[in-house]
C-alpha cells in the first residue's frame, strides 16, 4: 500500500492551479471537505430556520405572524400559516437536516478532510470521483431548494414520504411537482453518497502509510470507514424505493398502491403495498441514523482522548462496538414498523435485535466516561461539545429502550415522544459531533487559523441548555398522547393543556437558534481573521498535525511520515515511571519510533 | 498641609505599586490567555460550569415532572393497557436510575479532572475485567426487559377467535372516521373501495348476506368488559387508528386489512370520575374560560366547556387536516350499548331509503 502512495510523492504541487480548479472544481480533498462543510452549514441554516417557523405555529397557533408572510408568501396570507405548508416545513426540515446536514455535511466534511490526513495519504483514491461526488451533492441541494418555489408547494408527506400520500397529488398538493423534485434530488443524493462512500472505503483500505495497520487507525477513521460501508449497503435500497415511487407516480405502476378511492374516483392501481415501501425506506432509514451518528462518535472519541490527555479507554472495544452497531443497524429497521400491520412475530424479532444494539452503545458510553476519569481535561470548546455529545447520547439513547420495545411502542409510536427521542440521540448529538469537529479541526481547514474560544464557550452553553430545554419537555407532550405532525394541538379541547409546554419549547428553540449565530459569526470571522496557532495546537498525536499548515496538494511537502505506534499515546510514562516517554511532553505522535526507555504495548 | 502630603504619598505609593505590577506583567512570558487554546483558568471555569450543568439537567427533569406531570395520560382504560403501563413503569425506573447515575459520572469527572499545568493524566488504556462487567450488566438487564416486553407484546397481539370478540371495522378516510359493526351475526360483510357509490360510503358489498345487518356509525360505542376486535381499512392514504387511553394503535393501510384487539375496562362515566381526569378537565376548562374572555371581548363566539371523552385520533400524516381527524369513543355498560346499537339502522335499511 505504501508503494502506491509513494508513487505520488512528487505529484501535485507542480500543477498551475487556476481559480476554477482551486476553489470550484477542485480535486483536493481539503478543498472538497470545505465545500461540503459550507454547503452543509448553508442547508443547516435553512433547515433550522424552517423549524423556527413551525415552532412559532405550534406555540401560538392563533397568532398572526408577519414573519410567515415574509417567508411563506401566498401560503401564509394575513400571517396565518396554511396547514399544508406546515407539513411542507416539517418535511423539508427533516429531509435537509438528516440528509443534507448530518449525512453530507458531517460525514462528507470530515471523511474528506481526515481520511487522507490521518492515514497518511496524499489525497483520496480518486480525486476526480470525489469532486463528482461533491458536485452531485451540490446539484441535489439546488434541486431540493428549487422545490421550495414550485406552484403547489414542496413535498409535504413527511421526511419518510410514505405512499400513497406521497404518490397522489390529489391527496396533498405537495405531492405534485414538489414531490417529483424531492425524489429527483434524493436520487442524485444517493449517487453522490455512493461515490463518496466507495472512495472512502478504497482509500482507507489501500492508501494507508507505512506502519499504519488497521489497529493503529484513529477511531475517527474506523468510524468513517464503517459508516461508508453501511452507506454502500443501504443507500441503493433507498434509490430503488425512490425509483419505484417515481414509477408509481408517473408511469402508472402499482408497486405501493392498491384499492384507493380518492377525490371521488377509484384509481386503477391494484396489488401494491405501502408496507413494502416502508420496508424499503427503513432498510435505509435505520442504518441512516447510524450513518449520521457513527462519524460523530469517531470525532468525539478522538477529541476526547486528545483533550483528556489520556488514551481512549478500550480502543479495541470501541472498534468492536462500531462494528457491532454497524452490523445490527442493518437488521433493526422493523422497529419503525411495529404497528404498520406487519406480522406481530416480526415485531418480536425486531424488538430483540433493537434492544441488542443498546449493548454496544452502552459500552461506548461507559468507555467515554472512563476516558475522562483521572484525565487532565483541557476544556477546549471541542471538548465541551464532546462531553455534551455523550450527555445527549445517553439521554436520547435511554428513551430508545421505550421505543424499541414493541409493546411500549404501541402507545408512543408517532407521538412527540419519538420526536424528542430522535432529536436528542441523533439530531443534537450528531450536531454536537459536527461542532466538536469544526472547533477541533478548524486550524486544519483554514491553514492554522483558530476559532475564538470565548465565543465557542458561549455557543456551547447556549446550545447545551437550549437543547435540553427544547427536548426534555417534548417527552411529556408525547407521553400525553399528542401525535407528531399536528398543525395545531388546540383544535379540539383534549390537548389544550399542552399549549404552555409548547410555548416553553419554542422559546428555548428561539434562544438556541440565536446562539447559533454566535457560531456563524465566529466561523466567518475566524476564517479570515482567526488567530494563527501552532502547527499542532491541541498537542495531538495523529498524523494530520504533521502535515503542512499551508494547504498544498499532496499534504506533506517531504515524504509521507511513517507510523510506529497507535494514535493514543497520551501521558504515557517511560519504563521507570520517572517522566513521560518524551521528557516534558505528554504525548507521543504516531510517527515517532519506539523510544529506548519505553515499554511496548500490544497496540 | 501635612494632610495634603499624606494623601500625595498614598497616591504616589498606589501609582508605584500599579507600575511595578505592570512591569512584572510585562516581564512575564506571553500570557497563554492570548491563545485560542484553553488555559488553566478556562479549564477551571468550564469545569465548574459542567458541574452546574448536571444539576441543571436534574432540575429540568424535576421541574418537568412537578409542573407537567399532570398532562400525562390517565390510567389505562383497557385490560392490556394496565400491563403496558406496568412495563412502562419498570422501564422508566431503569432509565431514570441509569440516566441519573451516568450523567452524574460524566459531568462530575469533567469537573473534578479539569486540567491544569501541574496535573498528570493517568495512562489507562484498557481493563478487560471492567469492560466485561459493563458489557454483561446491560446484557442481563436488557435480556430481562426483552423477555418481559416480548411476553407482553405476544399477549396483546395474539388473541383467540374462540373468545368470540365483537368485530368492529374502523374505516379511515381524509379526514374522518367511520365505524362498522358486524350486526346480529357479528360478521362484517365484504367491502372494497371499488364498490363505493352514493351513500354506500364504505364500499360494502350489498349482495353479501353478511353485510345486510352491518351498521355504519360516526361515533364508536363499546360495551365494557367485552373483547373488541378492530379491523382497520383505509380509503385513500395511510392513517393510524390511535386510541391513547386504551394504549392501542394500528395503522390503516389502503389495500389491506389490519387488526388490533382489546377489552375496555372502564366506562366513560367512571373515567370522568377519576381524579386525574377531573383535574385535567378542570384545568382545560380554566384555559378555555380565559380564552373566552378574549373572544367575547372581540365579539366572537365563545368556546364550549369541555368534558372528558375517549378519543380515536389519526396518528399517521395523512394530509392537510391530519390534525383534526378524530372520533369520540363511548364506553358504556352492556345494557346501554345494546339500546344504542338497536337504534342504529342497518346497511340494508339505509340503502333502501
Amino acid at each position: 500500500m505504501s508503494e502506491h502512495a509513494n508513487d505520488h510523492d512528487d505529484h501535485g504541487h507542480h500543477h498551475k492551479e487556476t481559480f476554477v480548479t482551486k476553489y470550484i472544481f477542485s480535486q483536493d480533498h481539503k478543498m472538497i471537505s470545505k465545500q461540503y462543510l459550507i454547503t452543509g452549514l448553508f442547508m443547516g441554516i435553512i433547515g433550522i430556520a424552517m423549524s423556527l417557523l413551525f415552532r412559532l405555529q405550534l406555540a401560538w397557533p392563533d397568532h398572526q405572524f408577519t414573519v410567515y408572510e415574509i417567508f411563506l408568501g401566498k401560503w401564509a396570507e394575513d400571517g396565518v400559516m396554511d396547514p399544508n405548508v406546515y407539513l411542507s416545513l416539517v418535511t423539508i426540515h427533516g429531509t435537509i437536516m438528516v440528509f443534507f446536514v448530518l449525512t453530507a455535511g458531517l460525514s462528507g466534511t470530515f471523511s474528506n478532510l481526515l481520511i487522507p490526513l490521518q492515514i497518511g495519504a496524499r489525497d483520496m483514491a480518486s480525486g476526480f470521483l470525489n469532486m463528482v461526488s461533491y458536485w452531485l451533492f451540490f446539484l441535489s441541494s439546488v434541486i431540493m431548494l428549487l422545490s421550495l418555489f414550485v406552484e403547489a408547494g414542496p413535498a409535504s408527506a413527511g421526511w419518510t414520504i410514505y405512499p400513497p400520500l406521497s404518490a397522489l397529488p390529489q391527496a396533498i398538493p405537495g405531492s405534485g411537482m414538489g414531490m417529483t423534485l424531492w425524489l429527483v434530488a434524493m436520487g442524485i443524493f444517493v449517487a453522490s453518497s455512493l461515490l463518496g462512500s466507495l472512495n472512502y472505503i478504497v482509500t482507507v483500505i489501500n492508501l494507508r502509510t507505512k506502519g499504519m495497520s488497521m489497529t493503529r487507525l484513529p477511531l475517527t477513521i474506523w468510524a468513517f470507514f464503517v459508516t461508508a460501508i453501511i452507506g454502500v449497503v443501504s443507500f441503493p435500497v433507498l434509490l430503488s424505493a425512490v425509483l419505484m415511487l417515481i414509477m408509481d407516480r408517473s408511469f402508472g405502476t402499482s408497486f405501493f398502491l392498491s384499492d384507493i378511492y380518492i377525490a371521488g374516483e377509484v384509481l386503477h392501481n391494484q396489488g401494491g403495498s405501502p408496507v413494502l415501501f416502508e420496508h424499503l425506506f427503513w432498510f435505509l432509514g435505520h442504518p441512516e441514523v447510524y450513518i449520521v451518528i457513527l462519524p460523530a462518535m469517531g470525532l468525539v472519541s478522538e477529541i476526547m482522548a486528545t483533550n483528556a490527555r489520556k488514551p481512549i479507554f478500550g480502543y479495541r472495544a470501541m472498534i468492536a462496538s462500531i462494528l457491532a452497531i454497524a452490523f445490527l443497524s442493518t437488521i433493526v429497521w422493523g422497529h419503525h414498523m411495529f404497528i404498520t400491520g406487519m406480522n406481530p412475530f416480526l415485531g418480536s424479532v425486531f424488538t430483540f435485535t433493537t434492544l441488542l444494539i443498546a449493548i454496544p452503545s452502552a459500552v461506548k458510553a461507559f468507555n467515554w466516561i472512563t476516558t475522562l476519569w483521572k484525565g487532565n481535561l483541557k476544556m477546549n470548546p471541542a471538548m465541551l461539545f464532546s462531553i455534551g455529545f455523550v450527555s445527549t447520547f445517553i439521554s436520547g439513547g435511554l428513551t430508545g429502550i421505550v421505543l424499541g420495545d414493541s409493546a411500549l411502542d404501541i402507545n408512543v409510536h408517532d407521538t412527540m415522544f419519538v420526536v424528542a427521542h430522535f432529536h436528542l440521540v441523533m439530531g443534537i448529538s450528531a450536531l454536537y459531533g459536527l461542532f466538536a469537529g469544526v472547533y477541533h479541526w478548524f486550524p486544519k481547514m483554514f491553514e492554522g487559523k483558530m476559532l475564538n474560544k470565548k465565543l465557542g464557550y458561549i455557543h456551547f452553553w447556549i446550545t447545551a441548555i437550549g437543547a435540553y430545554g427544547v427536548f426534555f419537555p417534548m417527552h411529556f407532550i408525547g407521553m400525553a398522547g399528542l401525535p407528531r405532525r399536528y398543525y395545531t394541538n388546540s383544535n379540539f379541547p383534549y390537548f389544550d393543556d399542552l399549549l404552555d409546554i409548547n410555548v416553553v419549547i419554542t422559546v428555548f428553540a428561539l434562544i438556541t437558534a440565536v446562539g447559533q449565530l454566535v457560531f456563524l459569526y465566529n466561523f466567518i470571522h475566524s476564517m479570515f481573521f482567526g488567530k494563527v496557532g501552532s502547527q499542532n495546537p491541541w498537542n495531538s498525536t495523529t498524523l494530520e498535525w504533521t502535515a503542512e499548515v499551508k494547504h498544498i496538494h499532496g499534504n506533506w511537502d517531504g515524504p509521507i511520515p511513517e507510523v510506529h505506534r497507535w494514535p493514543y499515546d497520551y501521558s504515557k510514562m517511560n519504563k521507570d515511571n520517572s517522566n513521560y516517554v518524551i521528557a516534558g511532553q505528554d504525548f507521543v505522535p504516531q510517527h515517532i519510533p519506539l523510544q529506548d526507555n519505553e515499554e511496548e504495548l500490544s497496540h | 498641609m501635612t494632610a495634603y502630603l499624606v494623601i500625595l504619598v498614598i497616591i504616589l505609593f498606589g501609582v508605584a505599586v500599579w507600575q511595578i505590577n505592570k512591569v512584572f506583567k510585562l516581564l512575564q512570558p506571553a500570557q497563554p490567555e492570548d491563545s485560542e487554546v484553553a488555559s488553566d483558568k478556562d479549564n477551571n471555569t468550564q469545569g465548574y460550569m459542567m458541574l452546574g450543568f448536571v444539576f441543571f439537567i436534574y432540575w429540568i427533569l424535576a421541574y418537568c415532572f412537578w409542573k407537567w406531570g399532570n398532562v400525562l395520560l390517565p390510567v389505562a382504560a383497557s385490560e392490556h393497557g394496565l400491563e403496558i403501563d406496568q412495563l412502562m413503569l419498570v422501564t422508566m425506573v431503569l432509565i431514570f436510575v441509569v440516566g441519573i447515575v451516568t450523567q452524574w459520572l460524566l459531568h462530575y469527572f469533567a469537573f473534578v479532572y479539569r486540567g491544569s499545568k501541574d496535573k498528570k493524566a493517568l495512562f489507562y488504556a484498557e481493563n478487560h475485567k471492567l469492560e466485561f462487567i459493563w458489557t454483561i450488566i446491560p446484557v442481563i438487564v436488557l435480556a430481562v426487559l426483552i423477555i418481559y416486553g416480548l411476553f407482553t407484546w405476544t399477549d396483546i397481539m395474539s388473541f383467540d377467535e374462540d373468545d368470540d370478540p365483537m368485530v368492529v371495522e374502523l374505516y379511515a378516510y381524509q379526514f374522518d372516521w367511520r365505524a362498522r359493526y358486524g350486526g346480529l351475526d357479528n360478521t362484517l360483510g365484504e367491502a372494497n373501495v371499488r364498490l363505493i357509490e352514493g351513500i354506500n360510503q364504505l364500499g360494502v358489498d350489498v349482495s353479501d348476506p353478511n353485510a345486510q345487518d352491518d351498521k355504519v356509525v360516526t361515533e364508536l360505542h363499546l360495551p365494557i368488559g367485552k373483547k373488541v376486535l378492530f379491523k382497520m381499512r383505509a380509503q385513500d392514504v395511510l392513517h393510524s387508528a390511535y386510541m391513547p387511553h386504551f394504549r392501542a394503535q394500528m395503522n390503516c393501510v389502503p389495500g389491506m386489512i389490519t387488526q388490533f384487539a382489546y377489552t375496555p375496562n372502564i366506562t366513560t362515566k367512571d373515567m370522568r370520575l377519576e381524579e386525574d381526569v377531573i383535574a385535567k378537565v378542570k384545568y382545560i376548562n380554566e384555559i378555555r374560560t380565559a380564552k373566552n374572555i378574549d373572544l367575547i371581548a372581540k365579539g366572537e363566539e365563545a368556546l364550549e366547556m369541555y368534558d372528558f371523552d375517549f378519543l380515536l385520533l389519526c396518528n399517521k400524516i395523512c394530509g392537510s387536516n391530519h390534525f383534526n381527524m378524530q372520533m369520540n369513543i363511548i364506553v358504556e355498560t352492556e345494557e346501554e350499548f345494546n339500546i344504542w346499537i338497536s337504534e342504529q339502522g342497518t346497511i340494508a335499511e339505509t340503502l333502501k331509503k
